[in-house]
């Protein structure tokens, strides 16, 4: 993106084209276009099809809120028990069929495997 | 006749008749595809962008579903550095900045990095660096990448230890300057490879080198043999954002795969990172600030929608302060920076910002 103070940037960015993170499933389509080098459109159906939802509804907070607490890959809002962190990335890493590395470098911490 | 209120490059207000506002537009357009060699904005892409400049909204966003991802360069500078960065010196952390990053202002993804963001000093605070990636990486769910700038200027006198080769052309040296700039590419190269193997064992998702080439065609030589260091014994992604929009020749001669590096520009940039196995690709179009908004867009289209057309991987233009058709200043408005962010997508085609 690039710098700027963070409500002229970022704030800015966001609000006007960004589909939102965790919010919704920015970061899910994030991963696809990192680890598969996926374009845009791909990467969307790519997770829509895992989801078994459709594109326009990754950048839908309501739509996504819900579904992300239901598959349990971490939420934006805290909720006692739904899963954080590592654990929700290892999560990811399933529903998404692809590798995280830090989940990777987990299973060889902590020897399990999964 | 009405005057439609927008910006210049450097963020002060200035009024255009809608006639002159397609003008800008046109002649931003023209600039960047005579230079580049490459098509310039059609008709209806000028039209679009008149009919969004010319709406009296303060803010402008894309079409429901055209959304895109963002990838993030400098860590949380903005928060907790000073002006250098736009910085408002929010008293947080790194940690906190990137937990507050992911969700409070929902980011898509987020790089890691040390305040003072160059190569050459991170390299120092290695053990301190691998730690902090290391415990984020437990804490948060959203992509992070760690990265730097290489800077390869930071190696040469007096920053370093090597000869400045500016002052060597001043000399007529020439083939001393290119010799200096050689050696310092190897250890600059030697460096990124250091930082980015070890975040790589710290369990990051990928890498970021970012305000590439800023030292011309010789950084940019060392970037994308850390680039194929990475992705092809690691397997793990690389981003590279550049630094502008054209190499600059300061040495003149340096190859890769038998391409001239120097002179470069944006889809010719594209295609050697492609290359070197980078995943996602940043060009830049730097914002003149004695020009309007809409001619810096215009320009800044034209590069972009040039390595889109083309593209295998993701193309994350740099849209920051002063990039991108952003104006040159700290505190960038948002009825152009909006309206700038959504041009990108819906005109440039972009996967990501």
């Amino acid at each position: 993106m690039g710098t700027g103070d963070p409500a002229g940037m970022h704030m800015a960015h966001l609000l006007a084209s960004s589909m939102g993170g965790i919010r919704a499933a920015g970061d899910l389509v994030a991963r696809m276009q990192l680890s598969k080098k996926m374009r845009i459109d791909e990467a969307k159906k790519y997770v829509a099809d895992k989801l078994h939802v459709t594109p326009l509804d990754l950048s839908d907070p309501h739509t996504m809120r819900l579904l992300r607490e239901e598959l349990d890959i971490g939420t934006i809002t805290g909720v006692p028990g739904v899963a954080k962190g590592i654990a929700a990335k290892a999560r990811i890493a399933q529903l998404l069929d692809i590798e995280i590395n830090c989940v990777e470098q987990f299973k060889k911490k902590t020897g399990l495997h999964w | 006749m009405t005057k439609i209120l927008t910006r210049m490059g450097d963020n002060s207000n200035v009024e255009f008749t809608k006639d002159e506002l397609r003008q800008e537009f046109i002649d931003g357009s023209e600039f960047a595809a005579q230079k580049a060699k490459i098509p310039p904005l059609t008709e209806n892409e000028i039209d679009y962008l008149v009919d969004m400049f010319a709406a009296p909204t303060r803010i402008w966003g894309v079409q429901r579903g055209h959304e895109v991802v963002m990838t993030k360069d400098g860590c949380v500078n903005a928060l907790n550095s000073s002006q250098m960065s736009s910085g408002v010196v929010a008293p947080v952390n790194r940690e906190v900045g990137v937990r507050l990053y992911e969700s409070m202002l929902g980011f898509d993804s987020m790089e890691i990095s040390h305040n003072d963001y160059s190569v050459k000093p991170q390299r120092f605070l290695k053990k301190l660096e691998m730690l902090h990636v290391e415990i984020l990486m437990e804490t948060t769910i959203f992509p992070l990448l760690y990265g730097f700038m290489p800077n390869l200027g930071l190696y040469f006198k007096t920053d370093g230890p090597f000869d400045n080769p500016y002052d060597l052309m001043q000399q007529g040296k020439i083939e001393e300057a290119r010799a200096t700039q050689e050696a310092a590419g190897e250890k600059c190269l030697e460096d990124c490879i250091e930082m980015s193997d070890c975040m790589v064992e710290m369990g990051a998702d990928g890498i970021d080198y970012d305000t590439v080439a800023s030292t011309g065609d010789g950084e940019f030589a060392a970037v994308l043999k850390s680039t194929e260091h990475v992705a092809k014994k690691t397997g793990l992604p690389v981003e590279i954002g550049m630094s502008t929009e054209m190499v600059t020749g300061v040495h003149g001669s340096i190859e890769y795969n038998g391409k001239r590096l120097a002179g470069m520009w944006p889809h010719q940039q594209l295609q050697v990172c492609e290359e070197a196995g980078v995943s996602i690709f940043g060009p830049v179009s730097t914002t003149n600030s004695k020009k309007s908004t809409p001619w810096n867009l215009g320009k800044a289209l034209v590069f972009v929608k040039s390595c889109t057309d083309i593209a295998k991987v993701p193309i994350h233009p740099n849209v920051g302060m002063g990039v991108g058709g952003v104006p040159m200043f700290e505190t960038p408005a948002v009825d152009v920076v909006t309206r700038c962010s959504a041009a990108m997508i819906e005109i440039g085609k972009a996967d990501g910002l």
